[in-house]
């Protein structure tokens, strides 16, 4: 399987391609198809990524500098995994809410290109075709929130399309910058080829600056809560977890493996720092202020980017950067698979409720026994308590800060710990309350006669059968105003809940197989032995 | 001053122009074309790189930028369609023009504007 880094990328392309063509009913069986592909693919690259370490693939047998190479090592073998289970649970997901809807025709070949694009920009090694990735992941996004359907997901569409195409010219500048300082595009050329100076700077902040835009850093944020709010919740999900990821991945790339070879870059780590603290802060008080649940799930989105922007400030000072990358990569790796799991798990309140209210979560602990554990499940990586990946994560990234240290860094992080806890909470209160007798909001149907007999049981006055016909029947209205929140009586599918149930899990279960992750990532850290050229053929 | 500089000198000021533009107006259809004219400072600077870094024996200018403007057309020009399409659906919707927190009046009001009763 030497083609495996190109087969990759191609594997889903075409299935979206053949998605476009075939009956919309085909879609879902060319996903599937497209996991078995990739699946096996990922094998291959694994063993040979432990057996030989980062290696090279010449697309067409053009080779460097002529053509453009693919360069797979520990960190985009990683995130090409992380890609695929994320996308198997959200395809899951999707396969039960999208049925028998209409959007669902347009859903799937998006999400296969998405999935194309997410593939590319993990093994290229060209900064150029990082910046044709991050356009084609913009413009698939803004796709994907206006499949909603309704006028606040079109604005969300339009104010996250303005966002991203400034952000991406931004970077698109910046990477031109990179070139004619240094003739060349390639990251792992660019450690050797870059020379100091004017230019490398300016090249550095105007790629800090779009990336930054693009993954919604704390003064940069203000698209990001409404865009993810008011998508479908599949793709909540999807943006939350991965699309984020994207930009942040090319933050990486430059910051650890390109330019500390010719720039002072830890001048500049604490800066990036004290925007993620103000991410961290900010975005965990208005998540506390939120009353709607996905808006909640979106600020707490804002505060964990800005984990992931403190540890710029981290990983500056120390020759081996080895093991604050192993800690931020997991970190992202396990904030996907929770922040994931709190989206679907806030599709199924609203498609099984009709609503997303905070204040009107009280029961749905008993009628969504399974969703609200996975709410618990994922709130727990969240904040990171042991065992959770969360933890492993955020431990880890700790534990630099006080080798190093930088205590200001350590306190930043707990506290952002105490404050996701604090929300979290919120959910998990509201939602685990007993609904009181007198409010027919949660019980329809059946249940309503149910809890009226409780009631008259227990010896309390039952309520007057009235009022909570009125309730209920403006709830069927408020449904009925919007187009994905269906108030469905009967319990929601079991592929909403289980696929819920098990993206939450594995971000759970994480930090206990947190030791071979780690091992991957730390193939071809820019300070893990000989790095460059790993140049080697692999036709 | 060469040409290079020319290019480069009015490709940052068509940036500046489109910059302020995006973030100062309100409208949408204004802030589409801001990001177009951006895209065009952008890629003004991109071809006055291309000639900065000649081939050493033809004197041409540089391939790999203009190939990169290329791409960039492609890129802007469906962009562009794109956020037409979505500002249509969205006009549909609501009958405005701007987005929310932008506050413009929606669509039909500024005919009251001109009277002295409005």
């Amino acid at each position: 399987m030497n083609h495996a880094p190109v087969l990759v990328v191609l594997v889903p392309l075409l299935a979206a391609l053949a998605s476009l063509l075939l009956p919309p009913r085909l879609s879902p069986w060319l996903f599937g198809g497209g996991l078995a592909g990739v699946g096996s693919l990922l094998i291959p690259l694994y063993q040979r990524l432990l057996a030989a370490g980062p290696f090279r693939y010449r697309i067409g047998g053009w080779g460097w500098p002529l053509g453009i190479d693919f360069y797979i090592d520990g960190t985009g073998f990683l995130m090409l995994a992380m890609t695929w289970a994320l996308l198997a649970g959200i395809g899951w997901y999707s396969l039960a809410y999208f049925r028998g809807r209409p959007a669902g025709a347009h859903f799937w070949p998006l999400l296969l290109l998405v999935w194309a694009a997410l593939d590319n920009l993990f093994v290229t090694a060209d900064v150029f075709n990082m910046y044709v990735t991050l356009e084609l992941l913009g413009l698939l996004s803004v796709a994907l929130i206006a499949l909603a359907g309704t006028p606040e997901a079109y604005a969300a569409a339009l104010r996250y399309l303005l966002a991203a195409l400034g952000g991406s010219m931004c970077y698109l500048l910046g990477v031109a910058m990179i070139y004619s300082v240094s003739g060349t595009l390639d990251w792992v050329f660019l450690r050797t080829v870059l020379t100091e100076g004017p230019g490398a700077v300016m090249a550095l902040a105007l790629v800090t600056a779009g990336l930054m835009l693009k993954s919604a850093i704390f003064p940069l944020h203000f698209w990001l809560p409404r865009a993810h709010a008011n998508a479908p919740a599949p793709v909540s999900a999807l943006l939350s977890s991965l699309m984020v990821k994207a930009s942040f991945y090319i933050s990486l790339r430059m910051w650890l493996w390109i330019f500390p070879g010719v720039l002072q870059v830890h001048v500049a780590g604490p800066l990036l720092g004290l925007l993620g603290a103000g991410a961290i802060l900010y975005g965990s008080l208005m998540a506390l202020q939120q009353t709607r649940l996905k808006l909640l799930i979106a600020y707490s989105t804002v505060a964990q980017l800005g984990y992931l922007f403190v540890f710029f400030a981290l990983s500056m000072h120390p020759e081996d950067v080895t093991p604050a990358l192993q800690a931020v990569v997991f970190f992202a790796l396990s904030h996907a698979f929770a922040k994931a799991a709190l989206f679907m798990g806030a599709g199924v309140v609203q498609r099984t409720l009709g609503h997303d209210a905070l204040d009107r979560l009280a029961g749905s602990a008993q009628r969504l026994p399974q969703t609200v554990f996975a709410f618990g499940v994922a709130g727990v990586s969240l904040i990171g308590l042991p065992p959770s990946g969360g933890f492993v994560g955020k431990y880890l990234l700790i534990d630099v800060a006080i080798r190093e240290r930088q205590w200001f860094w350590a306190v930043v992080l707990a506290v952002g710990g105490l404050l996701a806890g604090a929300y979290v909470f919120k959910i998990l209160a509201r939602a685990m309350t007993e609904p009181p007798a007198a409010s027919p909001a949660p019980s329809l149907g059946p249940s309503l006669a149910a809890s009226a007999a409780s009631s008259a049981l227990t010896g309390e006055g039952a309520p007057p059968p009235a009022p909570a016909v009125v309730a209920s029947s403006s709830l069927v209205v408020e449904a009925a105003a919007s187009p994905l929140g269906h108030a469905d009586s009967a319990p929601p599918e079991r592929g909403l809940v289980w696929s819920t149930w098990t993206l939450a899990m594995t971000a759970f279960l994480l930090g206990l197989l947190a030791l071979h992750p780690l091992q991957v990532i730390a193939i071809g850290a820019p300070g893990a032995g000989p790095r460059l050229p790993g140049a080697e053929a692999a036709q | 001053m060469t040409t290079a500089l020319w290019y480069a000198l009015v490709g940052v000021i068509l940036l500046a122009i489109g910059f302020a533009s995006l973030i100062l107006t309100p409208g949408l259809l204004r802030k589409i074309i801001a990001l177009n004219i951006m895209s065009s400072g952008t890629f003004l600077i991109l071809v006055s790189l291309a000639r900065r870094s000649p081939d050493p024996v033809t004197q041409a200018p540089d391939p790999v930028p203009q190939a990169m403007v290329l791409t960039g057309i492609v890129v802007s020009v469906s962009a562009t369609a794109m956020g037409l399409a979505f500002l249509l659906r969205y006009y549909e919707a609501t009958g405005r023009l701007a987005l929310p927190e932008d506050d413009l009046p929606a669509a039909p009001a500024p005919r009251h504007e001109e009277g002295p009763s409005a």
